[in-house]
């Protein structure tokens, strides 16, 4: 049997950690957490995270910044808002949870799945275009995931092709990308905002 | 309250959300209400932008809402839920962080725009409900839809966390709609929980268990369709069926239900671009 | 005072409080150059007995005829000084306090600015002290008798007390019968005593008390007068049962014409039914009963054969009683008007109104009681007894949605609940908490009690209470969705029966009870005490004291524990005779009084009227509490007000900025 050993000492911590993550708006009410588990026993997916939303927020106080970033509850998220509607503290859980996201890529040490990719490549096709081409998105998705082929998936996507939900060859585009690309660009070149976006 | 409005379709209405399109135009029209499509829109940023970076996925939303501006006292309706989540939370990101309005509001004026944070993002829902009435929309009813038992889906983004449209826990006004028109609205106990959002593509193990728990209950709850008021929800319930083996539940949009009771064909509503159809009883005469 | 000022300043270091900021060795060299001081001296601790022999002696020695000491709060000391100068042969109002701590010290860690303002502002009160003048202290008497206002465990309490210290007690109680809460319950924490074995017994003490008038189904609607001289209007309600008459028979009751029981009874939370003519429970003091004029029949719509009428021996029903107004006087009142529990209507996610068989704890107190719906087994709705239990702490508490205290009692009576719901239907019971919070005596023991019993104790606050089954075992079922923190697991846990721990909320009414007897409450709306330490159940308005839950929530121990101290407060006043009124009326100089009136509006307490006769304004000394807004707002400036007489206050603002 191999030995797993779990203590945690005080030095791997990272104290800055809860002060980054309570930076966002709302963020002070993360000190305010009485770690009842609402959130999780509320949450529609807590079930299939490893940690739950109440031990994110846990870890996320106490600095368990590795933990925290590398967990694959963040991917499950499907801000549904759940959580922060019944939170008896007031904890923005879900917008802590797109903070830690986005700390998560920025740290590039997360947990690789689908999710992340479709959201990266989201960016980038409304970066390149102004709007996403949904049929476009889905034939990237099929294409890297086992449902590339599925009779199912084939026989949905020909019956929503002939109802013109899916238009293959046909981008959706802006007229004037530019106008969206310059707005971007100046929002990226000045300072980040201290107390960022939800 | 001109009976005028900014639209903002977002990119599902013009995807796979194209019937809501054609049913919501098709409605106001009928209502003689009028829907303006803002001049070049762009993406609101949906979940997917925010996971990647805050600051300019409120400048990407709030874009559409300074091209709003630009038509005074006319309010937006934001049709996705999804986007009207997603341009509510940029405009009240601004509101409490004058330092990111700033920014935003700077960056906005390098393309000639101004944020003046007055545009109002309203959910067609609502818009019916609240400048129509319950009243008003009965009285233009021609087709009763009798014993239609529908079941009303809320999903997550018009709910919560804002509680713009209704109350979190108890709403109702999706069910007071189809009370208009004489359908009978379905209890059952999922109205608003999540559908899934993005699992269903991205981690489908999850994603279509969550899409399983609200079919089983609709149907248990024998409800003739499900009644959505979001592209993502309207998807993600209705594609994936076959691939779960149950049986085939029509979920329509409830500017469809609201089209049909005016007086649309089931064409005009766009019904017949949905996979699943919706059983109706003979036309009754006018 | 006609003599020249001979002043002593006293600087108090304060231990370290005082002199570790300001410089009082340097403060007390500059006193003493100022005008009319004789004396300047440091000590450690003014307020100590060498401290105030220090002033006695100097006015002894020194002639001393003014007094100023520089040290903490007139609230904590001015009392002690007052006394110091007094003993020292002096008039206690020629002395004067300069707060040089809370104002100085203790609020910046700058020296030389502290020093500087601690000489400012001895340099004011050395000039306001040369101009005050000697004042007595006027004694009102005190009525000796008292209002308990409520008639639940502290109101009972406090009641006894006085009445067993041969004081006479008007007990007023809005209900039919006194009792309040704890009636209702079937056993009380840790002992698991009966309720009603231990409640009845005061009940009785009470009604058997000579030195206790009780009234019933009666509300205080005006209160009157200051500490001391309070006038008391009740209203009766008609009960439509002359108490002089009824020897509680409940013939009448037999004899209604209603055959069964079809009304609400509140005192079972609607869980039991009632005729119109009703006893709220068999213990009921007094065992009158009480006619509901919006169910009884003859008094909604005139028209009945009244056989409760004719059933009563002693002709004791009067249908046409009217609601009677009286007024007493009484010199202190102790307000304990308990609680209301919270409306488990306003948390949506646990089903309370909606799902069968969700029942809050109080409803669950009447489900086991023996006196209950029930007969003391809680029952289904169907009538089948549960086989599981889920009981859910902190409804409506610790949540900022809600109300954002905890309410103290609810994990020992949900522990309670635990223990008698297991005892009496052998079920299984799950108890749902975020902390387990059993401070008081003997409830650690119980907690370990419990532990001990089986009852599945589950850290995780429940999320959904759901008829919705998602698993085989749970059709039928109510099913609790919460997340089993130290277990680490999301968990589904179908029960039968799931009881709501609600929290405890102040009366509904409170606000308006808090109007008519000018109190303040706390953000939650409990009627604040004087000091949250040292004065727990005085309030700012002297005379009037609380206890109880109407204070917070509490257990019955606290509320008879403050109870009694309650009536303490109220003997202390009452054998002491009189209270000291605080010669810091206003009086109106009617020379210059203009008769504009412009001083009655502007008087909180209503202490002015206008002499139609003189035309001018005049204030009735005895109610004026020395606020200072009628001598502001005066614009002929013809109120003056003793001991703060504009004239001196403007000499010692001349000092202070000098």
């Amino acid at each position: 049997m191999e030995a797993l050993r779990t203590v945690k000492y005080e030095e791997e911590l990272d104290p800055g950690f809860a002060i980054e993550v309570a930076a966002l708006p709302g963020g002070e009410h993360l000190w305010d957490c009485i770690q009842c588990g609402t959130c999780s026993a509320t949450c529609p997916v807590s079930l299939y995270m490893d940690r739950t939303p109440r031990q994110i927020i846990g870890l996320v106080r106490a600095g368990f910044r590795d933990e925290v970033l590398r967990s694959r509850s963040i991917w499950i998220c499907t801000s549904c808002y759940a959580c922060t509607v019944e939170c008896p503290a007031r904890v923005p859980i879900t917008d802590v949870m797109f903070a830690l996201k986005r700390l998560a890529m920025e740290d590039d040490r997360y947990h690789r799945s689908l999710i992340p990719r479709i959201e990266k490549a989201f960016v980038r096709m409304v970066n390149a275009n102004g709007r996403l081409t949904e049929s476009r998105m889905g034939m990237k998705i099929a294409l890297q995931t086992r449902l590339a082929g599925s009779a199912s998936l084939l026989r949905v996507a020909w019956r929503l092709f002939r109802r013109g939900r899916l238009r293959p060859f046909h981008t959706e585009r802006m007229r004037h990308p530019k106008a969206l690309q310059t707005v971007l660009r100046a929002v990226k070149a000045g300072p980040k905002a201290r107390e960022g976006a939800v | 309250m001109s009976g005028e409005y900014l639209y903002y379709p977002g990119c599902s209405l013009k995807g796979a959300g194209a019937p809501y399109e054609q049913s919501l135009l098709a409605v106001f029209e009928k209502l003689g209400l009028r829907l303006v499509e803002i001049e070049d829109w762009n993406c609101c940023g949906a979940t997917a932008y925010l996971s990647v970076d805050a600051d300019t996925a409120v400048a990407l939303a709030a874009r559409n809402l300074a091209l709003a501006e630009r038509t005074e006292g006319q309010d937006i309706v934001a049709p996705c839920s999804g986007c009207f989540l997603s341009l509510t939370k940029a405009k009240r990101s601004m509101e409490a962080s004058p330092e990111l309005r700033a920014r935003v509001t700077s960056a906005l004026r390098q393309t000639s725009l101004a944020y003046r944070g007055t545009a109002r993002i309203r959910h067609p829902l609502e818009v019916l409900m609240t400048d129509l009435g319950p009243a008003e929309i009965r009285k233009r009813v021609v087709r009763p839809l009798k014993n239609l038992r529908l079941a009303p889906y809320y999903g997550c983004a018009i709910l919560r966390p804002f509680e713009e449209v209704d109350d979190a826990h108890t709403p109702t006004i999706l069910e007071e709609l189809l009370r208009t028109t004489a359908a009978t609205p379905v209890d059952y106990p999922y109205k608003s929980r999540c559908c899934g959002g993005m699992l269903t593509s991205g981690v489908p193990g999850i994603g279509l268990r969550l899409v399983e728990i609200l079919l089983d209950a609709a149907l248990e709850a024998k409800a003739d369709a499900l009644v959505t008021t979001c592209p993502l929800c309207q998807y993600n319930l209705e594609v994936f069926q076959d691939r779960l083996g149950k049986a085939r539940l029509p979920i329509v949009y409830f500017t469809q239900v609201l089209g049909l009771a005016l007086g649309l064909s089931e064409k005009s509503a766009g019904l017949d671009r949905l996979l699943w159809r919706l059983p109706l009883a003979p036309e009754v005469p006018a | 005072m006609t003599d020249p000022p001979r002043i002593g300043v006293y600087v108090c270091d304060c231990g370290f409080n005082i002199l570790g900021t300001v410089d009082v060795p340097e403060v007390v060299r500059y006193a003493a150059t100022l005008e009319g001081v004789v004396a300047a001296r440091e000590y450690k601790f003014m307020c100590s007995d060498p401290g105030q022999e220090l002033i006695k002696k100097d006015v002894r020695e020194l002639g001393l005829n003014r007094i100023v000491v520089a040290s903490c709060s007139p609230w904590l000391h001015e009392r002690t000084f007052r006394k110091t100068t007094a003993d020292a042969g002096l008039n206690p109002f020629l002395f004067h306090m300069v707060n040089i701590r809370e104002g100085v010290s203790w609020v910046t860690a700058d020296k030389a600015a502290a020093t500087e303002k601690a000489k400012a502002l001895i340099r004011g009160g050395v000039r306001r002290v040369a101009l005050q003048e000697p004042l007595e202290v006027r004694h009102e008497p005190v009525n000796p008798d008292v209002l308990v206002l409520g008639g639940g465990i502290a109101g009972i309490h406090a009641a006894l007390t006085l009445a067993n210290a041969g004081k006479k007690v008007i007990l007023v109680e809005r209900e039919p019968s006194i009792g309040g809460n704890m009636a209702r319950f079937d056993k009380t924490f840790p002992t698991l005593d009966c309720s009603s074995c231990i409640l009845t017994p005061k009940m009785t003490a009470v009604k058997d008390h000579p030195n206790i008038t009780l009234y019933t189904h009666s509300e205080v609607v005006q209160v009157d007068g200051y500490v001391g001289n309070f006038e008391v209007t009740v209203e009766r309600k008609p009960r439509y049962v002359r108490e002089d008459l009824c020897n509680g028979c409940l013939e009448c009751i037999e004899a209604c014409v209603y055959r069964d029981r079809r009304f609400a009874n509140a005192f079972d939370l609607g869980l039991a039914k009632r005729k119109p003519i009703y006893v709220p429970f068999p213990q009921s003091v007094p065992l009158k009963p009480v006619i509901d004029s919006h169910d009884c029949l003859y008094l909604k719509l005139g028209k009945c054969k009244q056989t409760c009428v004719d059933a009563c021996p002693r002709d004791a029903i009067d249908l046409t009683m009217t609601p009677q107004r009286l007024t007493v006087q009484v010199g202190t009142i102790i307000v304990a008007t308990g609680f209301k529990t919270f409306d488990a209507r306003r948390k949506p996610q646990y089903g309370y109104g909606v799902l069968p068989n969700v029942v809050t704890a109080l409803e669950a107190e009447r489900l086991l009681s023996p006196t209950g719906p029930t007969e003391g087994v809680p029952r289904l709705k169907d009538g089948s007894v549960p086989q599981s239990v889920g009981i859910i702490h902190c409804v409506g508490s610790r949540d900022t949605n809600t109300n954002a205290y905890c309410s103290k009692v609810c994990c020992m009576y949900s522990l309670k609940l635990a223990h008698l719901v297991k005892e009496r239907t052998g079920a299984e019971v799950y108890n749902f908490y975020i902390d387990m919070r059993t401070p008081g005596k003997g409830y650690e023991e119980f907690y370990k009690k419990l532990l001990e019993e089986g009852a599945h104790l589950i850290r995780g606050r429940v999320a959904e209470v759901t008829n919705a089954p998602l698993s085989k075992g749970e059709r039928g079922k109510i099913v609790i969705r919460v997340e089993d923190t130290l277990a680490g697991f999301v968990r589904r846990i179908p029960v039968d029966m799931v009881v709501l721990s609600v929290g405890m909320e102040p009366q509904a009414d409170a606000p308006e009870v808090r109007r008519m007897l000018t109190l303040s409450c706390g953000s939650e709306g409990f009627f604040t005490e004087l000091h949250p330490k040292l004065a727990p159940v005085s309030t700012a308005t002297d005379g009037i004291f609380i206890a109880g839950a109407c204070q917070g929530p509490k257990d019955i121990p606290d509320s008879v524990a403050q109870a009694g101290a309650a009536a303490a407060e109220a003997l202390a006043l009452i054998d002491r005779g009189s209270v000291e009124v605080q010669p810091y009326a206003a009086v109106v100089e009617e020379s210059l009084c203009s008769g504009c009136q412009m001083c009655l509006g502007l008087c909180p307490y209503g202490a002015i009227e206008f002499d139609r006769e003189k035309k001018v304004a005049r204030i009735t000394e005895v109610k004026c509490k020395g606020c200072g807004v009628c001598v502001v707002g005066c614009p002929s400036a013809a109120i003056d007000q003793r001991h703060f007489r504009t004239k001196v206050l403007l000499e010692e603002i001349a000092g202070v900025l000098a």
